[in-house]
């Protein structure tokens, strides 16, 4: 492999990692900022993955083409949407521990997947036909450089990721809509004190953290498998941690799933890369590089943390 | 608080939770039964049944109850010790690894200890390496206010590469694609357990010494937290860490001393599932232990009381011996997760169940009391609208 083609495929490759990674986090980060821990990022995914291959596995009998991903999306939307209602209803109107109903749907979420898949299709793995790559995309795969590296095999779920970071950064700092939510996650009495209905706005962010968490989902199974197996190898626990490195914000999350997946690429394709494959390491050592590259940037870029300040409280009206 | 309830059981807090929690149990059975009867209504009677009835059909089932409770106490300890001072242990996965290859490595390979020793330096092994995978988290979080969240994912995955290459390395049983068995003189003693449990003519339980270890730890948790001036300042962090600052604790110690203990507690548990001379390695493979991240629902359902967190391991461990039993009527074994997840949700709303609890049995009598009752939570989490219990008195 020539110098150029390596680092278009690693680019490639980068791409598949951190687009889920990045649709999950940012997520995480609308539930987080309305003041909803929601630590189920990982069950959710799986209820949105299950779903939307569930889907597409009973849709591509007759249909093939983008539209039944397109659809397959919208499905894991609404099933993420549907799982996140319980994690909200617990959390805002019972006021419970949030890290306890997320831990119950991260519990729950594989067990359903797997129970359900075995009641409808026979067996655990569910299987999908993989045409959804776009060997090309017109004009702008032609591009030199550019044209590779973004737009010739891939998938439509890369640019959606970036629509949607660009959607969320845009709703959560241009919109009233934002504004207020952010409000919540701050200084909820402060925010109900001026009128804004709190309840509702930690609703509507954990919701919106359900939809994306489950898109992520299917964004994750699609270009790395051909079926699905009740599990998104902890990429939700992942998100979570991209969104802490992320500090809460859009761009930084943006840099934090890209550096991530840089990471994760270099781990999977040390073999391609002579200055990584000479060092001889066994395979579970490249394996730990992600894992310890974080640990590593954080360490040494750590500054106070910007968490939503009223993030896992329980508001109460009462309290006020 | 306590001495104000002796008149009704009923208004004591402690109360209050087991009802709450008996409470979410039976709406997590009768989810249970819902899904059964939707799979196969013809058999559902006999797997809800096999459920309940499972743990305690045989001694030896009863004995497995507990062998399968050990390492999901040990790691409801971690997490719950840790939850008590405010941090949110989700490394208990790493650490138990670690704990179980640290003590596997030494029950395999320190043969020239004698019988006893090498068993409880294994444990040792398993102690100190679980300890040494919580003080990261504990330090990056003590001196540059990382998250103990994302550190503990990242270990996590690094505990679960690096287990797998030590294995690889030094321990490695090719033919099984695991680890070599620790010898016998590591094994945990069965303490006769192996002729209590056991049905006629079979193959004994695998229970030994580690239940009565990880109750033992309990109850030195139990005293750590409650009667020790270590356990006060720990728990006074959890609760309002600048209140402790401001009397004098040392926040950064605290975070660091709890986050050792927290993965030593995991990484014995590591040691004692895999000291039980079940007959197995450790499976050389790219997920993370499930008791952790089990661990978890344990102490969150326990209400991360130490006491308290030895019945739900025994809880979590008898419905899935009872699933074992479920199953050979048919029913996969993934029905009991669904129940246990929903157990753990409904254990969210323990403060609600308990707040109707103390309504009802406040409609008996000492109406003014009640009030204060529900208000001055103890060592509880924060109390719940105070407006709603204002309206009634």
């Amino acid at each position: 492999m020539s110098g150029l083609d390596l680092v278009i495929f690693l680019v490639q490759q980068t791409m598949t990692f951190a687009i889920p990674l990045l649709v999950v986090a940012l997520g995480g980060l609308f539930a987080e900022r309305s003041g909803i821990v929601n630590i189920a990022l990982d069950g959710t995914m799986i209820i949105g993955a299950f779903a939307g291959i569930l889907f597409m596995h009973m849709m591509q009998v007759s249909v093939t083409g983008q539209g039944i991903l397109i659809l397959s999306l919208m499905v894991a939307a609404v099933s993420g949407v549907v799982i996140s209602l319980v994690h909200a209803f617990a959390s805002i109107n019972m006021k419970a521990d949030q890290t306890i109903s997320g831990t119950a749907i991260n519990t729950f979420a594989p067990a359903f997947a797997i129970y359900v898949a075995r009641m409808m299709v026979g067996v655990q793995q569910i299987t999908f036909k993989n045409d959804f790559l776009i060997q090309k995309v017109p004009v702008l795969g032609d591009i030199p450089l550019i044209g590779p590296m973004f737009f010739q095999k891939a998938y439509i779920t890369t640019y959606l990721g970036i629509a949607i970071l660009v959607i969320s950064a845009v709703v959560l700092y241009k919109t009233r809509f934002g504004l207020r939510l952010r409000a919540c996650g701050e200084h909820p009495q402060a925010a109900d004190s001026v009128g804004i209905n709190v309840y509702k706005m930690r609703y509507a962010g954990t919701l919106i953290s359900g939809a994306l968490a489950g898109i992520g989902g299917v964004i994750f199974v699609v270009p790395t498998s051909v079926n699905f197996n009740a599990t998104v190898s902890g990429y939700g626990f992942l998100a979570l941690a991209v969104l802490i490195f992320g500090q809460w914000k859009p761009g930084r999350i943006l840099f934090a799933a890209i550096f991530f997946g840089f990471m994760k690429t270099l781990s999977v394709t040390y073999a391609n890369i002579p200055v990584l494959s000479n060092l001889g390491w066994s395979s579970d050592i490249y394996k730990m590089v992600p894992y310890v590259a974080t640990l590593v940037v954080l360490a040494l870029t750590s500054k106070k943390s910007a968490a939503p300040r009223a993030e896992g409280i329980p508001y109460d009206k009462g309290e006020r | 608080m306590k001495g104000k309830g002796l008149g009704n059981p009923l208004q004591r807090q402690g109360v209050q939770n087991t009802i709450a929690a008996v409470i979410a149990i039976l709406i997590g059975m009768l989810v249970g039964l819902i899904v059964l009867l939707f799979t196969d209504a013809s058999r559902a009677g006999e797997g809800m049944m096999a459920i309940l009835t499972g743990g305690v059909s045989d001694m030896k089932n009863l004995g497995q109850v507990l062998y399968y409770a050990t390492p999901l106490i040990m790691t409801g300890l971690s997490v719950g010790f840790a939850k008590k001072t405010g941090l949110f242990n989700i490394g208990a996965p790493g650490q138990y690894m670690m704990g179980a290859f640290a003590a596997v490595y030494v029950g395999v390979k320190w043969t020239f200890l004698p019988g006893g020793i090498h068993c409880l330096v294994a444990i040792l092994a398993a102690c100190l390496f679980g300890a040494v995978w919580g003080i990261l988290p504990g330090v990056l979080k003590a001196w540059r206010g990382i998250n103990e969240v994302i550190t503990c994912i990242m270990m996590n995955y690094i505990a679960m590469s690096m287990s797998n290459q030590l294995i690889r390395s030094f321990l490695y049983d090719r033919a099984k694609n695991q680890s070599f068995r620790p010898a016998a003189s590591a094994e945990l003693p069965k303490l006769g357990f192996d002729t209590i449990f056991v049905v006629e003519g079979g193959t004994p339980s695998s229970v030994n010494a580690g239940i009565l270890v990880a109750i033992l730890l309990a109850v030195v948790i139990w005293v750590i937290l409650e009667k020790t001036k270590m356990g006060y300042e720990l728990k006074a962090c959890g609760f309002n860490k600048d209140a402790a600052k401001y009397a004098g604790i040392s926040e950064k110690r605290n975070i660091v001393q709890a986050m050792v203990i927290s993965g030593a507690l995991a990484g014995i548990g590591g040691g004692l599932s895999y000291l039980a001379g079940a007959g197995t390695g450790i499976m050389v493979s790219d997920t993370l232990a499930q008791q952790g991240f089990d661990g978890i629902a344990v102490a969150l359902l326990g209400m991360s009381n130490p006491i308290a967190i030895i019945f739900t391991g025994i809880l979590m461990a008898y419905l899935t011996v009872g699933g074992l039993a479920m199953q050979s009527f048919g029913f996969v074994s993934q029905v009991i997760t669904i129940i246990t997840s929903v157990i753990v949700y409904f254990a969210a709303f323990i403060l609600f169940f308990s707040q109707i609890i103390a309504k009802l049995s406040k409609g008996k009598g000492q109406k003014e009391n009640a009030n204060a009752d529900v208000t001055t939570g103890g060592g509880n989490p924060p109390p719940v609208d105070p407006g709603k219990g204002g309206e009634q008195a």
